[in-house]
């Protein structure tokens, strides 16, 4: 039951990368690329009816890990205090970046927001990139199963760590990048002519980056935290998701330079689910490592609701994603295409 | 008090205080808008459609500002109230969880149609939007409720080896009799905001002399509507709320009438300021024997006061307890009586000519909004010094690791950024009122796929 509600939490977690992501890479090459205010707008078009259904997907991952697993949720959330504290900031600065620029046509006011919107997408972009790489080194968790991690402490990744260090802006940086791609392949597919070649350009750059990146930060987790290691050895299928991460990656630069930007914007989200599949893969059963001590880790375990709850959670919770994925299909159908100028919105 | 503690609880108060201001009027909107269409497709009336669409520019602005205000209160469950999280997360986490996915991703996805997809989904299409949107946000309303009211009542739990709750009745937690009479009166009192939002508006627009067609809808909507609601926020939902409290923390409510000393033949305080210190009420106006008749249907009945309880069960604060259940009760009894003279000059015909109306109504625009914020606050401050009543203490819940000045300085990053969206959100409201509802007729509406 605890693994089934990984797998669910973890699926949870995918989606709303997958989904936010583009929207999220959208915003951090929204300055660059769109050049003219119309370019900007199609961006926005692009993602404004979708951004906010996506964003849901935090909220309910996040719901889903509260109910599911209580303790590893209180424990995260309040170790990571300052900076969920700064992303929530960040979220709602975009979010008004996205929904209120258009209300004014003034320059002042469209240029406020456009900063707005561009700034904290690149930030969101590299504050999870980074959350996830404390997961997987870990956080001096103690054996009350709390933790406080200061922002920073010397960016060494000792016993005494903040939330960055050297490893984490590593991930982070990944994330970006990832995400400037993927976000950049959405906008391809989304629109034509100059803007859509400018995009492509962009994700065409980024991919060595991405590639050097994957690579090193491979090489980092392994030895930041030999244990990553574990699961795959007792379980070889696992070596199957490096293989499905870099097949992904030459998908896409076949893609973009074939100018196949649907296949090049699915290779990509391919490619961010195997990194994470790779990491939860990784990790299971532990949910939190603990850097001081082995044995104080959180594992869904010891941080999971009773067998009640997780049980009647099952059926309302395949109820309402069936229902979820039902509005999303007729949501996305009815904005599907190449984003056009006239009409309503935006 | 505990400084960590204080900052915590008011970290929690002020975004929870903030976020609600917008809520309030989505959900007492979205069935108001689902009238004016439904009306507008029932005598095919373009003016009705125009009212529907000037409202959901001021729903679209006041959603959005619900939606970033209200990302935060979800998170600060585990960042500022880990311990309580941790103890009951495995109960409560059902509720929350139940209405991100049941409530969010209905309303999200409903929500960028009903807004830009007009023409897309044609007029009956669009209406089913906006029935959608309606109910996400009643269903998201709902989920909140049963998490509030299983820390106000909590039902269906057991404890854990751990010492923590777990669930064992998932049917008693969702059909919990509180969260009904709390929901209703809940949903009630949001109607009620926004109806005289509306008709505040439309009375605008006629002493304005612009806008009047629009304004006279506006009115006759928003009138009706708050005769309606105001009369069910006090029977039956504030009386069956009422009775819930006195049935089962009879302490809270001697401390919400500053009731002192037990007695029989109780009266209702109307005015007077509580005196703790002393025991006693200064200034009383008082009605005798109301209190014990309106909680136990009979006038010589006995009412424990706070001096049947020990003083480390009475609720910490209970002036402003008693102060915030008196501005409800008051205001929502002032609103009963404006609904009624505007209903009845309505139904003579006088309404839309009779100009102290108008300015009455045109000028109640706040106070629903500081009723039901002080509705809120005596539910809150009613339930302390528990968390969960009963069973957890709000100094046991919150996160002991997160120092006061780590608090303190989120706090004010709050303060600062709420300033900055009150702002914005004024601003745009008062550009889309005097801008008024838009005239032209509409386009026809445009083949899918093409915007």
């Amino acid at each position: 039951m605890e693994t089934l509600w990984f797998m669910i939490v973890a699926v949870m977690v995918a989606a709303y990368v997958v989904l936010d992501g583009f929207d999220l890479g959208a915003g951090a090459i929204y300055l660059g690329a769109g050049k003219t205010s119309d370019e900007r707008r199609r961006i926005l078009r692009a993602i404004g009816p979708v951004w906010d259904g996506n964003e849901v997907w935090l909220l309910s991952a996040g719901g889903t890990l509260y109910f599911a697993f209580p303790l590893l949720y209180a424990s995260s959330f309040s170790g990571f205090y300052l900076p969920l504290m700064m992303v929530l900031w960040l979220l709602m600065l975009r979010g008004i970046g996205i929904e209120l620029r258009a209300h004014l046509e003034n320059p002042v006011w469209l240029g406020f927001f456009d900063l707005i919107f561009c700034v904290s997408s690149i930030l969101l972009a590299i504050f999870f990139g980074a959350a996830l790489g404390n997961v997987v080194r870990g956080v001096p968790l103690g054996a009350d199963g709390y933790f406080f991690e200061p922002l920073w402490t010397n960016f060494r990744a000792g016993a005494n760590t903040g939330i960055l260090d050297w490893y984490t802006v590593l991930t982070g940086v990944i994330a970006l990048v990832t995400l400037t791609a993927h976000g950049s392949l959405y906008i391809a597919v989304k629109t034509e002519n100059e803007l859509n070649q400018r995009v492509r350009n962009v994700a065409q750059w980024a991919w060595p980056v991405q590639l050097v990146l994957t690579i090193i930060g491979l090489v980092a987790t392994i030895y930041i935290r030999p244990a990553v290691l574990d699961n795959y050895k007792q379980h070889a299928i696992g070596y199957l998701i490096p293989v499905v991460v870099f097949g992904s990656l030459g998908a896409m630069i076949y893609a973009i330079r074939k100018g196949q930007d649907k296949l090049a914007f699915v290779s990509s989200a391919i490619y961010i689910i195997g990194m994470l599949v790779g990491a939860a893969f990784a990790l299971y059963p532990v949910v939190l490592p603990s850097s001081s001590n082995p044995a104080y880790n959180l594992t869904i375990y010891n941080t999971a609701a009773g067998h009640h709850g997780l049980t009647v959670g099952i059926t309302w919770w395949i109820i309402s994603l069936v229902l979820a994925l039902g509005y999303f299909t007729f949501l996305f159908r009815m904005f599907r295409g190449k984003v056009r100028l006239e009409g309503e919105g935006y | 008090m505990d400084s960590a503690l204080l900052v915590h609880r008011i970290h929690f108060a002020f975004t929870i205080t903030f976020h609600y201001l917008f809520p309030q009027l989505t959900m007492g909107l979205a069935p108001l808008i689902v009238v004016l269409k439904t009306l507008g497709l029932r005598h095919n009336d373009e003016a009705y459609h125009q009212a529907a669409r000037f409202w959901a520019k001021i729903f679209g602005i006041n959603f959005l500002l619900g939606v970033v205000t209200g990302i935060p209160m979800e998170f600060q469950f585990g960042t500022n109230w880990s311990h309580f999280s941790r103890y009951a997360g495995g109960i409560i986490g059902q509720t929350l969880a139940m209405e991100g996915m049941f409530a969010f991703f209905l309303e999200s996805a409903f929500l960028g149609l009903f807004l830009y997809g007009e023409k897309r989904l044609g007029p009956r299409g669009h209406w089913w939007s906006a029935v959608a949107v309606f109910l996400g946000s009643w269903l998201s309303g709902y989920f909140i409720i049963a998490t509030d009211a299983w820390m106000q009542h909590p039902v269906g739990y057991a404890k854990a080896a751990d010492g923590s709750l777990q669930l064992t009745s998932f049917w008693q937690l969702v059909f919990n009799p509180w969260a009904w009479w709390q929901y209703a009166h809940n949903m009630s009192g949001a109607v009620i905001t926004g109806s005289i939002v509306m008709a505040s508006v439309g009375a605008f627009y006629l002493l304005w002399g612009k806008f009047e067609a629009h304004g006279r809808i506006f009115l006759r909507v928003g009138v009706i509507a708050g005769l309606i609601f105001s009369v069910l926020q006090l029977f039956p939902t504030g009386d069956g709320q009422g009775r819930m409290i006195a049935l089962n923390q009879p302490v809270t409510l001697a401390a919400m009438e500053a009731l002192f000393v037990g007695q029989s033949g109780a009266p209702l305080i109307i005015l007077g300021q509580p005196n703790v210190a002393d025991r006693k009420i200064d200034n009383p106006l008082e009605v005798p024997n109301a209190l014990s008749f309106l909680t136990y249907r009979e006038w010589a009945a006995n009412v424990k006061g706070l001096d049947s309880f020990p003083q480390d069960l009475w609720p910490q604060n209970i002036a402003l307890l008693y102060y915030s259940y008196h501005i409800m009760v008051g205001l929502g009894t002032i609103f009963i009586a404006i609904m009624v003279v505007a209903a009845f000059l309505l139904w003579r015909g006088k309404l839309f000519s009779t100009h102290w109306m108008l300015w009455i109504l045109l000028l109640a625009l706040p106070f629903p909004y500081i009723a039901n914020t002080a509705g809120w606050m005596t539910a809150e401050l009613g339930r302390q010094p528990w968390l969960v009543y009963g069973l957890m203490r709000t100094a046991d819940g919150y996160s002991k690791l997160v120092s006061a000045g780590n608090g303190m300085f989120t706090l004010l990053g709050f303060f600062g950024m709420y300033t900055v969206l009150g702002i914005l959100f004024l601003f745009l409201v008062r550009r889309e009122i005097e801008h008024g509802p838009d005239s032209e007729p509409f386009s026809q509406p445009l083949p899918a796929g093409k915007l």
